[in-house]
């Protein structure tokens, strides 16, 4: 069961192949199998798993039920989870039990879906290789050796891995798409506030975005349908209609203007994967696109933006663990001070802290001209070689990373080696652009991925291009062995 | 721009982080490389650009100034460090 789609999932659960409670019990199985090699999950929640699971079947058999009605599903353990332990990889809340659902959660299991449980992540959803999570690294299915990218490292590693068809996910500077491409999964990262982010813990709020990790864009289209929608919860969500993603699937890529940027095909990108991009780019050729060079020249600066932006947005959203209210609490504080500073030196890993560090820094008085300001400046500029883009094609293409997967530590002792990982994807985050991860061949044996952007809110458009070019090829079915 | 060992010290009394003494000179020269890259943006030029106010050139959304959230304390303080009486207990600070 572990090997079919979501759509054949659900066609399976209707025709009465196997009922939901089979199909959990099966993911759950499968956890309980394999994932002491990976490290994917940090909570199961299986008794409310089979429970849900039976709900499900009771409305299958009565013929009601959504789409997604009783199909299994696993949260990034950023996501608020209702009485579920949600850790956000961190010490800081190890003993957070979260009062409420996340918008996403709620909406996802008002569609029947069946939570399994909560994925493994980078502290804070920082970081682009999983190691900085306080329950250990995600190991990449493909080989255990390596790192399966981050921040939303868990939910990439058990979709590759076949241990749960859908995985929930944040990218704030790539954390979907970066993991996608490493675990060889599809993972799109739609517009800014198009999906809801009450109940996602925050990391940087201007940057912020949900989004799902499945093997197809179909599948993707299925989940993104149900997730995707106006929350007057966050004042930041996007109050437009949803267009309907699954209907759009079917769109030809003949005539579709596809830009690919300069800037994403020079130094520093591994000739081996170039020529996988290069044989995608021959795909979408032959199914009648019309490729293009096209320049996106500010987007060299687009690491060096992000990591003002980011921490600085950060540094204020993490100043909320205190250490009063929720989360971890320092032993026998002397005084106030002494219960904020040890609570948060204490319970925060050394990434987090040195991303509160650059935060404070660059908003302190003297420095915020010099460096905050200067670069939303620059992220106006990065925002603006996307728009005159988008004049003249409909879809950009690139690489999503530099390089296939590296091994685990081989960056953690150099933050700006590891901050480097973003390069490709990054730049969409600062513009608020839909951006996607597409399966598109192997490098040393190792899964790499086909970046592709959209215009504002045409995320429907990066599906069902993706959907087109799985149609004619079929890297996304593949499997690593150990997990067959 | 690099950060000093006593830089490092004064931007983590800001933050309200508590820093073993032996770990400030491996953060001088992470956050001093941090630095350096972010300091590649003095390059562009952006004399007439205005900073970004909102990713998708929106404006804040408004709302009635009306309660709509029930009474929930109970529930928040179930998961707090320490409580009393329905408050949230602190060292104290005012002798």
């Amino acid at each position: 069961m572990h090997d079919k789609s979501l759509r054949e999932l659900a066609t399976g659960l209707r025709n009465r192949e196997f009922s939901s409670s089979e199909l959990t019990r099966h993911f759950l199985d499968r956890i309980g199998q394999h994932d002491s090699s990976l490290n994917s999950f940090v909570t199961l929640c299986e008794a409310e798993a089979m429970k849900s699971a039976e709900a499900a079947d009771r409305l299958l058999a009565e013929g009601d039920g959504h789409v997604l009605t009783g199909l299994p599903l696993a949260h990034k353990d950023i996501f608020c989870t209702r009485g579920v332990k949600t850790a956000c990889g961190s010490k800081m809340l190890d003993n957070f039990i979260a009062p409420y659902d996340a918008t996403v959660v709620e909406k996802l299991s008002a569609a029947g879906m069946v939570t399994l449980g909560k994925t493994n992540m980078d502290e804070f959803a920082m970081g682009s290789s999983n190691e900085t999570s306080f329950y250990g690294p995600v190991r990449n299915p493909w080989d255990t050796d390596l790192v399966p990218g981050g921040s939303s490292g868990g939910s990439a590693a058990a979709v590759a891995a076949g241990l749960v068809p859908v995985a929930t996910g944040t990218d704030t500077g790539g954390s979907i798409r970066q993991p996608a491409a490493l675990c060889g999964v599809t993972g799109i990262k739609p517009t800014y506030g198009r999906v809801s982010r009450w109940g996602m813990i925050a990391f940087a709020s201007s940057l912020d975005q949900a989004g799902v990790f499945t093997r197809s864009a179909e599948d993707a289209a299925l989940v993104l349908q149900a997730m995707a929608g106006f929350d007057e919860r966050d004042s930041t969500s996007l109050d437009r209609e949803v267009p309907d993603y699954a209907a759009d699937l079917s769109a030809s890529v003949e005539g579709l203007k596809i830009g690919l940027p300069s800037e994403y095909f020079s130094a520093g990108l591994d000739d081996t994967l170039r020529d996988v991009v290069d044989q995608a780019i021959k795909e979408f050729e032959r199914l009648g696109a019309e490729v293009r060079e096209i320049s996106l020249p500010n987007s060299g600066l687009a690491v060096a933006t992000y990591y003002v932006v980011a921490p600085a947005e950060a540094s204020s959203n993490l100043s909320r663990f205190d250490g009063v209210r929720y989360g971890y609490r320092a032993d026998n504080p002397v005084d106030l001070e002494d219960l904020y500073k040890r609570s948060r030196g204490e319970g925060f890993g050394r990434e987090v802290q040195r991303r509160i560090m650059i935060g404070t820094y660059v908003l302190s008085a003297g420095y915020f001209d010099a460096y905050y300001l200067k670069a939303q400046k620059v992220r106006q500029l990065i925002s603006d070689d996307f728009r005159k883009a988008f004049e003249s094609v409909d879809l950009i293409l690139g690489p999503a990373t530099q390089g296939p997967a590296f091994r685990l530590g081989d960056k953690l002792d150099d933050p700006v080696s590891m901050y480097l990982n973003d390069i490709y994807t990054i730049p969409a985050n600062l513009a608020g652009l839909p951006g996607m991860s597409v399966p598109a061949g192997f490098v040393n044996g190792l899964p790499v991925g086909l970046q592709l952007i959209a215009p504002w809110f045409a995320e429907g458009r990066l599906l069902s291009a993706a959907h087109q070019y799985q149609q004619v090829t079929d890297w996304h079915r593949r499997v690593p062995g150990d997990f067959s | 721009m690099s950060l000093t060992p006593d830089e490092v010290k004064a931007v983590a009394h800001l933050a309200r982080l508590a820093l073993d003494d032996a770990d400030v000179p491996r953060y001088a020269t992470e956050l001093s490389s941090i630095l350096q890259l972010v300091d590649e943006l003095e390059k562009a030029p952006t004399d007439n650009v205005s900073p970004m106010a909102h990713p998708l050139d929106l404006s804040q959304r408004l709302r009635e100034d009306q309660v709509t959230e029930t009474d929930q304390r109970e529930l928040f303080q179930e998961i707090a460090p320490s409580t009393g009486d329905g408050h949230y207990l602190v060292p104290p600070v005012i002798e």
